[in-house]
């Protein structure tokens, strides 16, 4: 492959206050061997035409900005690269299952919702001083929880889950992840406070363990995985309950 | 969100929501109840820069260590321009404040036994940088933000941008700004304002700051009168992936990582930073020599490096070799993940079985919003903290894994003084934020919204005051390169006024919002390269050609930069001195 290569870019456009729907505008352009599909968008942005609309930051996978579909697949564009496309165009739109805003700008409020109710900060049994130090924890017990919170909630697998997209009020994997990242992690105390929300009719028993979500993770986060940890613990749970009403779970 | 202008007030309003100004809105929310705190960010706060620290954040917590050590090097690395006071704040806040993170779920990396794990880092004599793995700010980030959803009292604007504060009756008593998605411009009153809006590098072409790091809280108090203070000090960073910029942590050469030249030889040696150790001596990494000098020296070797013919030619320009093979698979996996995940994306390289070539690239703005030890700036009711402030612990030259720590000690502080200041101040009239919002809405209608065919592009004068500040204030300087750069950024300003928006639509306007942002780094730009030109000695990041010596009579001072018709006016104070009186940095290990 050549140092640069003419590429067409297929992109969708939507603009609210003059568009009733959207449409795809061509843009032709001689794109390095070295650029991310990011690259071509801000060159675009910069050359060729400044209306076109998208989020990005740190462009090194960590800030979680600038997922879109890419050939139809929810990728993040500062990691993508173009030469990976065999084909000539490369079409991009918005991530699925999300209203937009404009163009390529989804609107995530449904998830900035939906993720204080699983509570996702420590619950620690009781508030210890500062003074006392820091709660021990071995690497192992890192490990247990630590992939869970990898998650830079950039939308991916809400875009790729195919029960989101049937029904937007299920939890859905990133918010599902987070729950058990906290329950598995030793310090905390909170996961029957978790389990109203978690074990809700739109939490975890709606998942149909498709494994999309963890397919399209940039961060190989998993949360198929998490709930499907979470439906196990919280299903032994209710079986204690019922063979031994009265020990319940400590 | 928000139905009437007269319901958007707070008792302490927050500009920007990383690290910084989210430990502010949890210290208000936590510890002072029935406080109303606003949190206002141009992105959503996960996104925020802090994102993207990688190596870890210094504290002190071993027996062998001592605060006045970390104060110490501190001071050292800051080539004794940091203000003593600030710096004793630094190290004796820290430990708690790692704590407190801990506390809140931090996943810190740990020892066997179950504590807290620390590292080396380059300019510190002992391990005591904390770390969760390479992606300590990450961690740090998403810890506070999902911590800080706890708190109603904490009332989020996600995605407004900032473009005025209002000042009446000589006190700031709250921002103009536009959300972003709908393009409307509200007033959201305040008693108190804490900017917490991180630095600027985006003013350089080539940096490793994210697309949002663009100075834009410095802008909004050096327009209220507060003086910038010591920008002319720039950090360049000695191992960036060329091409992109992006940062390969300090904490590879924590772990032992060694810079090779052409030549395969350990350069730092040639450069007063000690001799090397073999790479299988138990001492390597030696402390505070070699590969983990301090930053300044590093990046100024580089250059020297380059200039000898001793580096290698790529085609995204010059570079050295950073050599972390000898650490093995298992060691790279477990410290510094994501070195080899970004070294393999980006470049190409697997730094398990190749040396990975690195440059030298913009990171980190020591200078910043003039505040005092609490926080405060001369404008009553405006307070700053993080990359965006100036308090001095800094100096001439930040240490790795001090940043990371500065946000959350001085975060929480500024918080507090905010706090209280909102105690003894009445609220913004209604009238005021009316017309406020009004008169910044007729601004950007007369200026970049006008209807008018576009002569200047934002994206044009962007790159030319990118390259203006690379030419002319890049790491080393003189009179003629930083004279040519200011008059460059003179003729800058005047074509942004010719600037027109092709975009005016009122839906998430992003050339809106980077214009805005091109204006406050055009007014940083001016700041860093004049405070360069009218400082005429060499010290820590800053140096000068034309001046190679440090000059403590003449210079042992902090700079100000005030804004005014035409040039900046520069004027100085005094550095204060505790217990630690100048001496020589001294790195090598004798």
């Amino acid at each position: 492959m050549g140092v640069s290569d003419r590429t067409v870019l297929e992109v969708y456009r939507y603009l609210p206050e003059n568009q009733t729907e959207p449409t795809f505008q061509t843009y032709e352009i001689d794109s390095q061997d070295n650029w991310v599909v990011l690259d071509a968008l801000n060159h675009i942005k910069a050359e060729i035409d400044s209306t076109l609309s998208f989020r990005w930051s740190c462009r090194m996978g960590v800030c979680g900005s600038c997922g879109m579909m890419v050939n139809g697949e929810p990728k993040l564009t500062c990691e993508t690269f173009i030469r990976d496309y065999d084909t000539m165009t490369v079409r991009i739109e918005p991530l699925n299952h999300f209203p937009v805003i404009r163009d390529l700008v989804i609107n995530m409020d449904d998830f900035m919702e939906k993720l204080p109710t699983v509570s996702p900060w420590l619950i620690p049994d009781q508030d210890k001083p500062l003074d006392e130090g820091e709660y021990l924890q071995t690497p192992g017990q890192v490990a247990r929880y630590k992939r869970f919170s990898m998650c830079i909630n950039c939308m991916l697998c809400y875009s790729a889950c195919p029960v989101y997209g049937l029904d937007s009020s299920f939890t859905g994997p990133a918010a599902l992840a987070l729950a058990e990242r906290y329950n598995l992690d030793s310090r905390d105390h909170g996961r029957k406070e978790r389990a109203a929300t978690v074990t809700a009719h739109e939490g975890i028993w709606e998942c149909t363990y498709v494994g999309e979500c963890t397919q399209v993770c940039p961060k190989d986060v998993d949360p198929a995985g998490a709930i499907q940890m979470l439906k196990l613990s919280y299903a032994l749970d209710w079986a204690k309950s019922v063979v031994m009403p009265k020990r319940g779970r400590s | 969100m928000v139905e009437k202008m007269d319901s958007l007030q707070h008792d302490v309003l927050i500009v920007g929501a990383g690290g910084a100004g989210l430990r502010a809105a949890i210290a208000v929310a936590r510890d002072h109840p029935g406080t109303s705190v606003g949190l206002i960010s141009k992105v959503y706060p996960m996104r925020s820069h802090t994102v993207s620290a990688e190596g870890g954040a210094a504290a002190v917590i071993s027996a062998s260590d001592s605060l006045d050590d970390h104060a110490y090097d501190t001071i050292a690395g800051s080539d004794w321009l940091a203000d003593q006071d600030a710096v004793e704040v630094l190290v004796e806040n820290a430990p708690d404040e790692m704590l407190q993170l801990e506390h809140w779920g931090c996943p810190w990396s740990r020892d066997a036994d179950g504590h807290v794990s620390v590292r080396p880092f380059g300019g510190m004599k002992l391990e005591r940088t904390w770390y969760a793995a390479d992606k300590t700010g990450f961690h740090l980030l998403h810890t506070l933000f999902q911590t800080a959803l706890k708190f109603d009292a904490i009332i989020r604007y996600d995605e407004w941008f900032v473009t005025s504060l209002i000042v009446a009756d000589g006190r700031c008593q709250g921002v103009v700004a536009i959300d972003i998605r709908t393009g409307e411009m509200l007033s959201i009153g305040a008693k108190s304002v804490v900017l917490c809006t991180g630095g600027g590098g985006r003013v350089y072409p080539f940096t490793t700051n994210g697309n949002i790091k663009t100075g834009d809280g410095m802008a909004l108090a050096y327009r209220a009168g507060v003086p910038l203070k010591d920008m002319e000090f720039v950090q360049y960073h000695p191992t960036g992936l060329p091409g992109t910029g992006i940062l390969i942590t300090e904490a590879a050469r924590g772990e032992g990582g060694v810079l090779l030249n052409n030549e395969g030889r350990r350069y730092l040696q040639d450069y007063g930073l000690g001799q090397p150790l073999d790479l299988k001596d138990p001492d390597h990494p030696r402390k505070q020599t070699m590969e983990l000098g301090p930053r300044d020296r590093l990046s100024q070797a580089f250059i020297k490096e380059r200039e000898a013919g001793r580096t290698f030619e790529g085609a995204d320009g010059d570079y050295v070799e950073l050599d972390i093979r000898h650490l093995g698979e298992r060691e790279i996996d477990r410290k510094i993940p994501m070195v080899r995940e970004l070294a393999v994306r980006y470049v190409g390289i697997d730094p398990v079985h190749d040396p990975i070539p690195v440059r030298t690239v913009v990171h980190y703005m020591m200078g910043g919003i003039d505040t005092d030890i609490q926080g405060a700036t001369s404008l009553p009711g405006l307070f700053a903290a993080g990359e965006c402030a100036c308090v001095s612990v800094n100096g001439a030259n930040r240490l790795g894994s001090n940043s990371l720590t500065e946000i959350l000690v001085f975060g929480a502080r500024a918080a507090v003084a905010a706090a209280d200041h909102a105690r003894r101040v009445s609220p913004p009239s209604n009238q005021l934020l009316e017309n406020s919002a009004g008169s910044e809405q007729s601004r950007l209608e007369t200026t970049l919204l006008r209807k008018d065919a576009t002569y200047e592009t934002t994206f044009g004068i962007r790159s030319d005051l990118q390259d203006a500040l690379e030419e002319g204030a890049g790491i080393f300087r003189d009179k003629t390169t930083l004279e040519r750069a200011c008059s460059k950024i003179t003729s800058l300003k005047e074509r942004y006024e010719n600037l027109v928006l092709t975009d005016t639509s009122r839906t998430f306007n992003t050339e809106l919002v980077t214009a805005l942002e091109l204006g406050a780094m055009l007014d940083i730009g001016e700041a860093i390269a004049h405070s360069a030109l009218a400082r005429t000695e060499s010290r820590g990041s800053h140096q000068r050609t034309d001046h190679p010596d440090r000059d403590d009579p003449g210079f042992l001072k902090h700079s100000l930069a005030y804004r005014s018709e035409g040039n900046p006016t520069i004027d100085y104070k005094n550095v204060t001195i505790t217990r630690w009186p100048p001496g020589e940095r001294v790195y090598g290990g004798e």
